[in-house]
């Protein structure tokens, strides 16, 4: 134990010290925050100013639509919408809203420019005109804003599964997305590590230290102490990613995007009252559930200590399986060139499983869910997609947790059992391409 | 005799040959011991099992007096024939990472290596990475990491393979200087120059079999026939007239005009006089020496014998 233990150390400290691994890790972070953060300053800021100029054949109906931060309106009196557009190549004017005659029938009016504003820039004048219209449409009904207000109807349709104990609980797909999230890194993990255990073996093995090492340990300590070894720098990388990139986001939240959550900030953008302008905020969360800058969205309603137990647990076990395959296919070769034709049957469930998990976001609980997420291969990626839209009532059962997870257990003991026959007999074999019956052989009479 | 390894009626099946078929060795402490043999005879399998890399198939092993088991493994140091170190690792680094998976405790290693890089001249190179080394330096690295933890018992295959003539003699005043010190050495190879050189004793290993053992000088003794080469001046025609039907004449060289050397095989009831006396009347005889085999010869003959008796 005590060897392994050294073994372990040596594995992992080779490989956090190496300058790739700090610059991954390190660079890893504030590359997705720097691309999560560039994506929503896109779609959420607008630095353009943008001067609209208001053609309005209804007017003076909108005659008084109020500029904000970066929106300037101009009322175009006495000209036409011919005239307008001859302007706009001929002007500073970005825009020009066409407001037709008809508005009230066809509620469609315009927008002609030059460069295409951003969708936010776009909401806010579709609102603006919306509300003139809804003013326009009020008086010609004669009905009070207030009246309006108590009729239109915000229908929404909960749907609800129903169990057993008669308790209820909303079956929350989005969630799955956060298991798809983890499914997606268990995968991305797996893979990277998974090779890095391969060639550690190719590398001891192809230098000949292997046979030197092996004359004061057990091969099978040496196999468990490298892959032990890289699932903790794996775990460690995971969890230096999960931390900093959770820190740049926070802190570029609290500043750049600071504006976006504040109901007060919102009131001066869109001149109304900060009461609204909090519904505004609200409708802002609802439609935009899976914006990561969402303070109540799936971020919050996910069980962290849960999803994260459970994705080291399912990592860990994936990993030992996983990497005790990769072990054996390195032993078994004497070059990475080599390896191509055993990685085939290594690769194969584990990329089935990714692929299909967005297939088990749509259906956490059909046949496909339930058996990937049973079988060891597939179950590290599958059950963590599942696992997310919760346990026991309106989740998925709870024995079919302990099922997955007790069956992982098994599935990695025996692979190991049986990567250690072929990694034992294939370390010490050179200069001889094997053949899968070969493999056979090793597993059966060791 | 008490000797530091028993091994014996030790077998090796692989799936398609045998690797070693009922070997019996017993090698004495305190000498070094020459495994000998033709490449795949079983050299390699035999220190496989000594290593305890892989186990006997038949058969048991003895390491003073005690059944061999993985404790024994620190008490042996092992320098494989085709060798190597971790390339991007540094040279303190990994001397005493192995050094510590031996057995050793952190200070006891630091001490033993401190010691041996400066015998070998190299406490420089404490933090370069191997790869920086040229090949001979890395040669020296290995050999400090086979003896580092002073094994008992040190198996080199083939150990002066790859090394240039000045390490190799380094390395070779090095492992008598190991055996002065009490250590035993089991050292594998097909040289058989390095074995005259250096070798105690030695056993050969032919087609998974052991064909040969014992001390050089007894085999040496035992397998050198009655056959003597004389030098001597005259005709070499007079010379081979003079012999009779019980001498038969091997060879004949001739060294500067008419001295001549010539080795003769007597019948086993002569001896060197009768042999004197036949030719002393026809040449002047300059001398007279038993021939001893080379290993070389041995080895070839040991195999001829063997050869023919499975063909009878």
């Amino acid at each position: 134990m005590n060897k392994t233990w050294l073994i372990i150390q040596r594995e992992y400290l080779v490989r956090v010290k190496k300058k790739s691994f700090l610059l991954i890790t390190f660079l890893g972070p504030l590359l997705i925050a720097a691309g999560l953060s560039l994506v929503i300053y896109l779609s959420v800021k607008e630095n353009i100013q943008h001067k609209v100029l208001i053609i309005d054949e209804k007017a003076p109906a909108f005659n008084n639509l109020q500029d904000t931060k970066n929106i300037e309106f101009n009322y175009g009196t006495g000209m036409n919408i011919g005239q307008a557009r001859g302007l706009l190549f001929n002007s500073d004017y970005t825009c020009v809203l066409y407001i037709p005659r008809n508005i009230e029938n066809s509620n469609v009016s315009k927008l002609y420019y030059k460069k295409q504003p951003s969708s936010s820039v776009i909401r806010v004048i579709e609102d603006k005109v919306e509300n003139v219209v809804e003013e326009l449409k009020l008086k010609q009904y004669n009905i009070s804003r207030e009246a309006f207000y108590d009729v239109k109807t915000n229908f929404v349709l909960n749907s609800i599964k129903f169990t057993k104990n008669g308790e209820e609980e909303k079956l929350d797909k989005a969630a799955s997305y956060v298991g798809f999230f983890f499914g997606a890194m268990i995968y991305i993990f797996i893979f990277l590590y998974g090779i890095q255990v391969m060639r550690g073996v190719i590398e001891e093995k192809s230098n000949r230290i292997v046979e030197i090492i092996i004359t004061s340990v057990k091969p099978f300590q040496l196999m468990m102490g490298k892959i032990i070894g890289v699932a903790l720098v794996s775990l460690t990388q995971f969890l230096l990613w999960i931390i900093l990139t959770s820190g740049i986001l926070t802190a570029v939240q609290s500043t750049i995007f600071k504006d976006y959550y504040d109901p007060a900030a919102i009131a001066v953008q869109t001149q109304v009252t900060p009461d609204i302008a909090a519904e505004i905020q609200k409708e802002n969360v609802n439609q935009n559930k899976f914006d990561l800058l969402d303070p109540n969205n799936i971020i919050n309603r996910t069980n962290w200590p849960l999803m994260i137990g459970l994705f080291i647990f399912y990592f860990l076990g994936g990993f030992l399986l996983y990497s005790a395959l990769f072990a054996a296919v390195g032993s078994a070769v004497d070059n990475e060139t080599d390896t191509q034709q055993f990685m085939l049957p290594v690769t194969l469930p584990l990329t089935l499983a990714y692929v299909l998990s967005s297939s088990i976001v749509d259906n956490p609980e059909g046949p496909i869910a339930f058996w990937l997420s049973i079988i060891p291969f597939t179950s590290p990626i599958a059950m963590l997609v599942r696992v997310a839209i919760g346990i026991g009532d309106g989740g998925i059962p709870v024995w079919e947790l302990v099922l997955s997870m007790a069956l992982l257990v098994v599935g990695f003991l025996v692979t190991v059992w049986i990567a250690a026959k072929i990694y034992k007999t294939g370390i010490l074999m050179h200069g001889k391409k094997v053949s899968y019956a070969e493999l056979w052989k090793w597993i059966v009479y060791n | 005799m008490n000797s530091i390894l028993d091994i014996k009626g030790v077998s090796k099946f692989y799936t398609s040959h045998t690797a070693l078929d009922q070997v019996d060795l017993s090698i004495s402490p305190n000498k070094i011991f020459g495994l000998l043999g033709p490449n795949g005879a079983g050299k390699t399998s035999l220190i496989r099992i000594i290593n305890q890399i892989t186990g006997p198939d038949e058969g048991a092993l003895f390491f003073n007096g005690e059944p061999l088991q993985i404790h024994h493994q620190k008490n042996i140091g092992y320098l494989p024939e085709e060798r190597g170190l971790y390339k991007k690792m540094k040279v303190g680094e990994q001397a005493l990472y192995l050094a510590q998976l031996k057995g050793m405790s952190k200070s006891e290693a630091m001490a033993s290596l401190k010691e041996w890089f400066e015998k070998f001249e190299i406490s420089g190179w404490w933090n370069k990475r191997i790869d920086e080394l040229s090949k001979g330096m890395q040669q020296k690295v290995q050999f400090i990491v086979t003896v580092m933890h002073r094994p008992q018992l040190l198996i080199l295959d083939e150990p002066f393979s790859g090394f240039d003539p000045i390490n190799a003699k380094l390395i070779r005043d090095e492992i008598l200087k190991l055996r002065e010190e009490g250590t035993t050495v089991i050292l594998s190879t097909h040289n058989m120059e390095s074995v005259e050189e250096i070798c105690d004793d030695i056993a050969l290993i032919y087609q998974s079999k052991k064909i040969l053992e014992g001390s050089i000088r007894d085999v040496k003794e035992a397998r050198s026939g009655n056959e003597f080469s004389v030098t001597y001046q005259g005709d070499h025609m007079a010379f081979a007239k003079a012999l009779w039907i019980d001498a038969e004449l091997k060879e004949t060289k001739t060294i500067i005009n008419n001295k001549h050397c010539s080795t003769i095989k007597l019948a086993d009831n002569k001896t060197p006089n009768d042999l004197l006396n036949a030719i002393i009347p026809h040449v002047n005889v300059l001398g007279l020496e038993k021939v001893t085999p080379s290993m070389n010869d041995i080895f070839i003959d040991r195999v001829n014998e063997i050869n023919q008796g499975n063909h009878e």
